[in-house]
């Protein structure tokens, strides 16, 4: 037979095709792990970050993020570095001393110069996140201390205390929170930003950030940000990244056919029990899948009625599959034969 | 004709209530027993008659069957006090939650004021603190809940509410979870097995049954005597444990009951779940007759789309042939036949299966009628399904034709290799005979190797000349490249190519011509070369350039396959491996020790190399303790100068590369075959020839084993290449002990790794593999799911065929007549 048209036959089962030539790769893929210089290390590539994709983590192992910068600001490195700069994260206790005096019922701040600096975080920052974290009536400065008192009949010291350092622990000075490391690099004469972490939320608010042209690792966070259609096109991006990274060719319609299974409901669904094989049709596809037990029981109390339209529920009762030349039937009316036109071929 | 297929539309699933139960029982089984002395099913017992037969000879009380012919019959114990179905449990709580106590209806919502906190909307009545402990104790207020209080309060909800709470009171109501008579599976779902000694061993579930049954009496006998509430409560519990675990012996919280030797018993839940359970066991799996398995070896002189089945296999597997007027005669030379193509069975039309024998044999020649069916053994040409596990991929079964050779192996042509992902050391493959003329012309027309040349995964070839055919296909068809009339004789006959061309070079053929006559004449194209020159074919002639891996396998085959067909594909691999290797045996290609020995100039280069990454790594060392090494970002100091050390490390590697291309040259065949992509890499050539390079760990240079040292060779407390695992020895020269240490950690890394990565991915294959199961293509290029719901509005964006989408500029010059019309 020659092949004369490029198209697809009807009733091809081209989801397991999409599942075979997907999950096929996987056994050759090496362990390596990728390296952003700078930003992050042991950033998952190959099946780990595979199997990351298609189980729709909340937040990758390694989330990344990659911002461009406005035009006129792209080409130049000071602000693409001042911009990056403003980005990191800093944490209180990265620049300042945090003290507890349990018997006075009291916490000290104190600034630590050098790493302030080095960070450029100055006094009214500090005092401006202390206030934001844990509000302005107990709070007292005086030059590079501040002082935070509890009030002594309410509250009990001990345990209020902790609460309050634990709370400071985390208490964000300066730069976008979430974002640990970032770098400039330079590519084809433009210069954009590298960070570890993600928080799209806050960076697209950002100026000089060019908001559409945000990219991040985290499916889950563009899906909340930008959508289901851009969390489609994500999935297909990071699948298509992990294929060419380790050198396999895997065609693009593969990978569309699960980006498109993944999202079609208009939410990011996992592969796995929990997502697109908890809600396949059939009582039996999916209790041949996991939680037999669960769907039976499930099922019963409904009173579910199995239709038989999938694969697995079709060979669990022993008729053809309703897929490729499985669809095609052919019926013959029972009427009276006609008389033969020809005359039987002679041996 | 035969009877009228019917076909199954929809399964419901749904509870019997005690009613059901009763009517479908046929017995009541009593006796917490199984056979008498004489070996008899005790009537009333556990494997009594009524509930079907297991022992030949025995007739079944019910339905007058024998062991074959009765199905089996349910039976029924009759439990004195009710007790909760384990699964139940759960959904029976969520029932009493939403319900009160009083009225019964549900506790959720009303209409006009604000319910009372914690009293009943409707009839205001103080509703009780529900408690539900895993996993089947109720406590209402504190108290532990009886069953009977439980039942009584879920029977008394009614229909409606039920419904709200998404049960279809029809099919299940929440008492029939807590079970007044229990349902006896029939004896044919655990029979007892007769051991060698004559002793019986009973299944699982009658063990169970036997526990049930002995409680249930002395529950029974308890009451009747009006023993004290207490040990009745106690007793009552003591079977819910044996119900519970008879239902379900995984349920947690609780204790599994266990057989005498201390094996956890295999109840009802473990019959169904998991790898070995009823469904992905027996119901998704099956074993088959017609098929046979041996290990494979290969041939290149079969066609890629045969398979050598050895005679004694051949000799046991059948097909069956319909006898027809137009091959009566040749089924009765098969059934008349005495050795290998014979006929084995008769059916007659009336179905009946006859064995030919001596005795029969021209008996049964004589009486074959037309309609009936022989069973005769394979021959060449009858189409077979072949398989490689782990079947990961479609290709992992393809369609051979057989064909009869001696010898033990299935032989199979070494180019279908990579689909199979086959080698011969010592792989098994299993083969299949199809038993239907449906089967057999899907598996003609579809499952074909040749029409699996190109792989549907990228849309390149996957079945491709391997190894020696590449080297081969090289050599036949380079510059100097050239053949007498008798060689170019003998190789064109490989081919079937009768007519001999003019020489093109005085008396002598080149290569490139007696390619050219197995190309299509109207073949014209361009493709750069792995060699870094470009190959040119124009109207069937190879012009210029020597054909290598790459170019055969993602361009030549490609256009070939679509252009001229799956037909014409399979041919030209065939001629072109076979004549290439036939011109290659003589020709010689080979390498010796010879071939990874470097010149005294490249060894003292290689020796060089080695003292600068020494040196390098040493001044590295030195920065590092003196504090000058400059910091990478997001790096400490130690990692910063561990990445340098790796980068060194990586580069010595990459000049020695240099130095073993340079000196071996072109000419050397470890450096031919691993440009042109017949097998290895510049990478071994180095490994053998230079050193073996950087060992690493997780990405890093090993740091692990003794205290502050890798290995007791080294001194305590050392960073430099070798105390970190770089390896200066070739594998030519050989590894010094501590060197072989080091690289069998990395050898033990990438084991351990493989292992964990084909798990990994074995089950995120089963998973894509469910989800996307049902997504199929419509006639209008729709692709939708199982639920009737579009996927996509046209397959791939583009409706396109993956298999062809990468040759699709290749569809380009197909003339508009030539195009499908399905």
């Amino acid at each position: 037979m020659t092949k004369s048209s490029s198209k697809i036959n009807p009733y091809s089962a081209v989801g397991i095709l999409a599942a075979q030539s997907l999950g096929e790769p996987g056994t050759q893929m090496t362990m390596r792990t990728f390296h952003y210089a700078g930003v992050a290390e042991h950033v998952p590539t190959g099946l780990p970050r595979l199997i990351e994709i298609v189980d729709a983590k909340k937040v990758p192992k390694k989330p990344i993020v990659e911002i461009k910068l406005k035009k006129k600001h792209s080409t130049k490195e000071k602000d693409a570095a001042k911009l990056a700069s403003e980005m990191e994260s800093v944490l209180l206790p990265e620049t300042a001393i945090i003290q507890e005096n349990l018997a006075k019922g009291k916490i000290m701040i104190k600034l630590r110069k050098e790493e302030a600096k080095l960070l450029g975080v100055k006094m009214d920052m500090v005092k401006e996140s202390v206030k934001k974290t844990i509000g302005a009536n107990k709070l007292e400065a005086r030059g590079d201390t501040l002082s935070i008192k509890l009030k002594a009949e309410k509250e009990k010291p001990l345990k209020d205390l902790r609460k309050i350092t634990t709370k400071l622990q985390k208490a964000l000075v300066k730069g976008v929170s979430g974002i640990k490391r970032a770098v400039v690099i330079k590519n084809k004469g433009e210069y954009f930003i590298r960070a570890s972490g993600s928080n799209i939320k806050d960076i697209i608010k950002m100026e000089n950030v060019e908001p559409s042209q945000v990219y991040t690792n985290n499916i889950i966070e563009i899906e909340k940000t930008f959508g289901i259609e851009a969390a489609r096109n994500a999935i297909v991006r990071e699948m298509h990244n992990v294929m060419e990274l380790q050198g396999l060719a895997v065609d693009i319609r593969h990978i569309l056919l699960l980006a498109d299974a993944m999202t079609a409901d208009g939410k990011v669904k996992p592969i796995g029990r929990h997502g697109l094989s908890g809600e396949k049709a059939g009582v039996m596809g999916r209790a041949a899948f996991e939680e037999t037990i669960k769907h039976l029981v499930h099922a019963s109390i409904t009173a579910e009625d199995d239709h038989l339209t999938g694969v697995t529920e079709n060979i669990i009762v022993g008729q053809t599959i309703p897929i490729g030349t499985g669809r095609i039937k052919l019926g013959m009316k029972a009427a009276k034969p006609k008389k033969k036109a020809k005359s039987k071929p002679k041996k | 004709m035969e009877d009228i297929e019917k076909i199954i539309e929809r399964i419901r699933f749904s509870l019997f209530s005690p009613e059901m139960v009763r009517e479908l029982s046929a017995a009541r089984v009593i006796i917490p027993d199984t056979y008498d002395d004489d070996g008899y099913p005790i009537d009333g017992g556990l494997m009594d008659s009524r509930l079907g037969v297991v022992d030949p000879g025995l007739r079944c009380k019910t339905c007058g069957g024998s062991v074959k012919e009765c199905p089996g019959h349910f039976g029924h114990i009759d439990l004195v006090r009710p007790v909760i179905h384990v699964e139940f449990a759960k959904p029976i709580y969520d029932v009493m939650k939403a319900t009160c106590p009083h009225c019964y209806r549900a506790t959720i919502d009303n209409p006009s004021e604000k319910p009372p906190k914690g009293k009943c909307p409707h009839c205001k009545e103080k509703l009780p603190d529900l408690k539900y402990l895993k996993p089947t104790t109720f406590f209402r207020d504190g108290n532990s809940m009886l069953p009977t209080e439980i039942q009584d309060w879920v029977a008394s909800v009614s229909d409606e509410e039920l419904r709200r709470a998404g049960w279809n009171p029809e099919y299940a109501r929440p008492e029939w979870g807590i079970l007044s008579v229990l349902l006896v599976s029939s004896v044919k779902v655990r029979p007892s097995i007769t051991l060698e000694s004559g002793e019986r061993s009973e299944d699982d579930l009658t063990h169970k049954l036997v526990d049930i049954i002995r409680i249930n009496q002395k529950l029974e006998a308890n009451i009747n005597a009006g023993a004290p509430q207490l040990i009745i409560e106690d007793l009552w519990e003591l079977l819910q444990y044996h119900i519970t675990t008879y239902l379900n012996n995984e349920t947690a919280n609780i204790p599994p009951a266990r057989h005498r030797s201390g094996r956890p018993l295999k109840t009802l839940a473990q019959r169904l779940k998991g790898k070995e359970g009823r469904f992905r066991y027996n119901l998704l799996g099956k074993r088959v007759n017609f098929s046979a398995r041996t290990v494979i070896s290969p041939d290149p002189k079969i066609r890629i789309d045969e398979v050598g089945v050895p005679h004694a296999i051949a000799k046991e597997l059948t097909v069956p042939v319909n006898v027809t007027e137009w091959n009566i005669e040749m089924c009765k030379k098969y059934i008349l036949s005495t050795d290998y193509p014979k006929a084995i069975y008769i059916i007659r039309p009336d179905g009946r299966k006859i064995r030919i024998t001596e005795e029969t044999r021209n008996e049964a020649a004589e009486e074959l009628k037309i309609g009936s069916t022989i069973e005769r053994q394979i021959i060449d040409g009858d189409v077979s399904i072949f398989n490689r596990q782990p079947s990961l991929h479609r290709v992992s079964m393809m369609a051979h034709e057989i064909k009869v050779l001696p010898g033990k192996t299935f032989r199979l042509n070494p180019t279908t290799t990579p689909p199979y992902n086959a080698d011969f050391d010592g792989d098994e493959m299993n083969l299949h005979i199809l038993q239907t003329p449906e089967s057999q012309a899907e598996a003609r027309l579809m499952m074909k190797v040749e029409d699996q040349i190109i792989s549907p995964r990228h849309g390149h070839a996957i079945v491709k000349p391997q190894e020696d055919h590449v080297s081969a296909t090289y050599f036949f068809t380079n510059d100097d490249s050239f053949f007498t009339k008798k060689e170019a004789a003998d190789l064109m006959y490989i081919a079937g190519i009768t007519n001999l061309p003019k020489p093109d070079k005085k008396e002598l053929y080149s290569g490139k011509l007696l390619f050219s006559l197995l190309l299509p004449d109207d073949l014209s194209m361009k493709i750069d070369s792995k060699l870094g020159e470009q190959i040119v074919i124009s109207k069937g002639k190879l012009k210029k350039g020597a054909i290598e891996s790459r170019a055969i396998e993602k361009e030549l085959l490609e256009k070939i396959f679509v252009k001229y067909g799956a037909k014409f594909t399979r041919k030209f691999i065939d001629d072109v491996t076979q004549m290439a290797l036939k011109a290659l045996s003589w020709h010689g290609f080979s390498v010796s020790m010879d071939s990874y020995t470097l010149s005294e100039q490249a060894d003292k280069k290689v020796k060089a190399i080695e003292d600068k990454v020494k040196r390098e790594i040493e001044n590295l060392i030195l920065q590092y303790k003196n504090g000058k090494l400059e910091r990478s970002p997001g790096l400490t100091l130690r990692e910063t100068l561990e990445s340098s050390i790796m980068l060194a490390t990586s580069r010595a590697r990459n000049d020695a590369g240099k130095v073993v291309e340079s000196d071996f040259g072109i000419g050397n065949p470890s450096i031919i075959m691993a440009t042109i992509g017949a097998r290895g890499s510049l990478l071994n050539a180095i490994q053998m020839s230079a050193l073996v390079g950087q060992q690493a760990i997780r990405s890093k240079r090993p740091t692990r084993g003794y205290y502050r040292r890798v290995l007791p060779f080294y001194l305590r407390g050392q960073l430099t290449a070798r105390e970190r695992g770089f390896v200066f020895s070739s594998f030519r020269k050989g590894l010094d002990p501590d060197e072989f240490f080091l690289a069998s950690m990395g050898g033990r890394e990438s084991l351990v790794n493989t292992a964990i990565r084909t798990a990994r991915s074995g089950y995120m294959q089963r998973r894509l593999i469910h989800a996307l199961q049902d997504l199929v293509v419509e006639d209008n290029k729709e692709v939708k799911n199982g639920r009737n719901a579009v996927i996509q509005f046209t397959y791939g964006g583009d409706g396109n065929d993956p298999m062809f989408a990468t040759s699709a500029k290749f569809f380009e010059s197909v003339r508009q007549d030539d195009v499908d019309t399905v």
